[in-house]
């Protein structure tokens, strides 16, 4: 579905990206696991087109993509949940799901993304005519993630959704995004919690400065000794 | 006597704030401080004159015409002399936008030359209006009118409608609204075309009110609209409506109490005030710097 191949990103003078290559397959969930720095958020920028490639290519359901300005790249069905959640502080709950659904323009179908998504966070409906601001850590990160779903996204990048979050928060935000997984999402997860990424994951790659430096089954690399030893905490 | 000045500085500050408004949008949009936007206004007032000396318009339609050119206008200059520098410091952008702001006034100076323009007779029927002991004339009552209209049609777009929402959007996160599929280049052209047709409606109104355009018109009143702007707290479209109308009842009374050889200081020792004592304004909002 997606093929990201041998991407460098530049910030300047400082190489975020050497060379990253990495697939997701329909249905999946990937997870993106590494240091802060690795160059994760990195990747997702570059994917939504908000961070320029200097070289490589990006590649969604078999169209090519790296040069692509973000507005376009949601319609063509990837949105993504940025770090840090980046709700619109001074708008409504209702307001940010709508700024979510702004590529749509079919009333019925914008309609029924929204009850999707209060019936995915019910504590959203409650607080629908909230400025966003008043909310807790938790609910702005369940707006960022039903923002993003507002767009009907057939995949789904989610920059660190645990970020910030308590402990019994974090397992929820991840059952949910199984559920939205489960419900036909493709998802391609950042995340420094390696072992809930892990967890929940079909496939990750491991990143260290800029390049993949392990990858293969979630399962296998969470048993990975080096792994362990370097994200688990072990 | 109160009553009289209190109108008069509505009327004025209503003109303050039609300009003010754009400063402010576009400070909220893009952090950018639009010098040449006072020539936007100069440029309004200009087309509004021609459409009622020379095609013999009727005032009100002199002035929609008058909106939609600057409309472009304003497009245009971000088009060309702010986009690529969207990116660079905005320092940059400044100069660039005084760089507009000399060009347009110069090029108005070539074109109608350096006397100020009157409307020609009968361009607004004028009757006076006998309120208590006040005399308000019809074209106070029709400014405030207008200013008042326009400002609730800005305020329905920013609040109801999609591309207002997306203003919204763009102003508070940038990269945010990018994510969202908003073309963030679309919405600030959109809010370079809203503060442009609301200074050209100034600046008819304003050339209305003082009989005269001139090519350095945009200069003092550009400067004025900018300490309201600041005065009601920039980024803030309310701020600029408030800071607007208290700017000019200030003045007025300033005037009206024997200053009036200080009449345009008035405008700068309140902008140095907030400066150093409200650098956010009346209704303007801490800026949080983004992690």
């Amino acid at each position: 579905m997606l093929v990201v191949e041998d991407l460098f990103v530049n910030y300047k003078a400082i190489k975020a990206l050497n060379g990253v290559s990495c697939q997701v397959q329909q249905g999946e969930i990937v997870a993106l696991i590494g240091a802060n720095g690795a160059g994760k958020t990195t990747i997702l920028n570059t994917i939504s087109g908000i961070v320029p490639a200097a070289s490589g290519k990006i590649s969604f359901e078999g169209k090519d993509i790296t040069d692509i300005p973000p507005h376009e790249i949601v319609r063509m069905g990837i949105s993504q949940v940025p770090e840090g959640r980046r709700v619109f502080s001074k708008m409504s709950v209702l307001e940010n799901l709508e700024m979510g659904a702004f590529v749509r323009n079919d009333k019925k179908g914008i309609q029924e993304a929204m009850e999707h998504v209060f019936q995915l966070f019910p504590r959203l409906a409650e607080r629908r005519k909230q400025l966003a601001k008043t909310l807790s850590g938790g609910e702005q990160q369940m707006l960022a993630m039903g923002r993003a779903l507002m767009s009907n996204p057939r995949l789904l990048l989610l920059d660190e959704p645990s970020m910030g979050l308590a402990p019994m928060l974090v397992e929820k935000i991840f059952e949910i995004i199984q559920e939205i997984n489960a419900s036909g999402t493709t998802i391609m997860l950042v995340e420094q919690n390696a072992h809930m990424a892990l967890s929940i994951a079909s496939r990750a790659y491991v990143l260290e400065t800029g390049t993949v430096v392990l990858q293969g089954n979630a399962a296998e690399l969470a048993a990975d000794p080096e792994v362990r030893k370097a994200y688990l905490g072990e | 006597m109160f009553l009289q000045q209190l109108i008069n500085g509505i009327a004025l500050g209503s003109t303050y704030a039609l300009i003010a408004l754009g400063y402010t949008m576009v400070y909220g949009i893009i952090t950018l401080i639009n010098f040449a936007h006072g020539e936007i206004f100069m440029v309004g007032a200009f087309i509004g004159l021609l459409m009622v000396s020379v095609f013999k318009l009727n005032i009100f339609i002199a002035m929609a015409l008058a909106m939609c050119v600057c409309m472009v206008l304003g497009v245009v200059i971000e088009l060309i002399a702010y986009r690529r520098l969207r990116r660079s410091s905005r320092l940059s952008a400044l100069i660039s936008a005084i760089g507009v702001s000399i060009f347009l006034s110069s090029l108005a100076l070539m074109v109608f030359g350096a006397d100020a323009k009157g409307f020609p007779e009968g361009a607004f029927p004028l009757h006076q209006i006998h309120i208590g002991n006040a005399d308000i004339s019809t074209l106070q009552l029709t400014i405030i009118g207008i200013a008042a209209f326009l400002m609730l049609g800005l305020e329905f777009i920013v609040q109801k409608t999609k591309i207002g929402k997306a203003m919204r959007a763009t102003s508070e996160d940038y990269a945010a609204a990018a994510l969202m599929g908003i073309n963030v280049n679309r919405v600030i052209s959109f809010t370079f075309a809203l503060g442009s047709a609301l200074a050209a409606a100034g600046g008819v109104l304003v050339g209305l009110l003082y009989n005269a355009v001139s090519f350095n018109m945009g200069l003092m009143a550009g400067l004025k609209a900018f300490a309201a702007a600041v005065l009601g707290g920039i980024g803030s479209i309310p701020g600029a409506m408030l800071g607007g109308v208290l700017l000019g009842v200030t003045e007025i009374f300033g005037v009206a109490i024997g200053y009036s050889s200080y009449r345009d200081a008035i405008a700068f020792a309140i902008l140095v005030l907030v400066l150093l004592f409200k650098p956010t304004g009346l209704l303007g909002q801490k800026i949080q710097k983004k992690v």
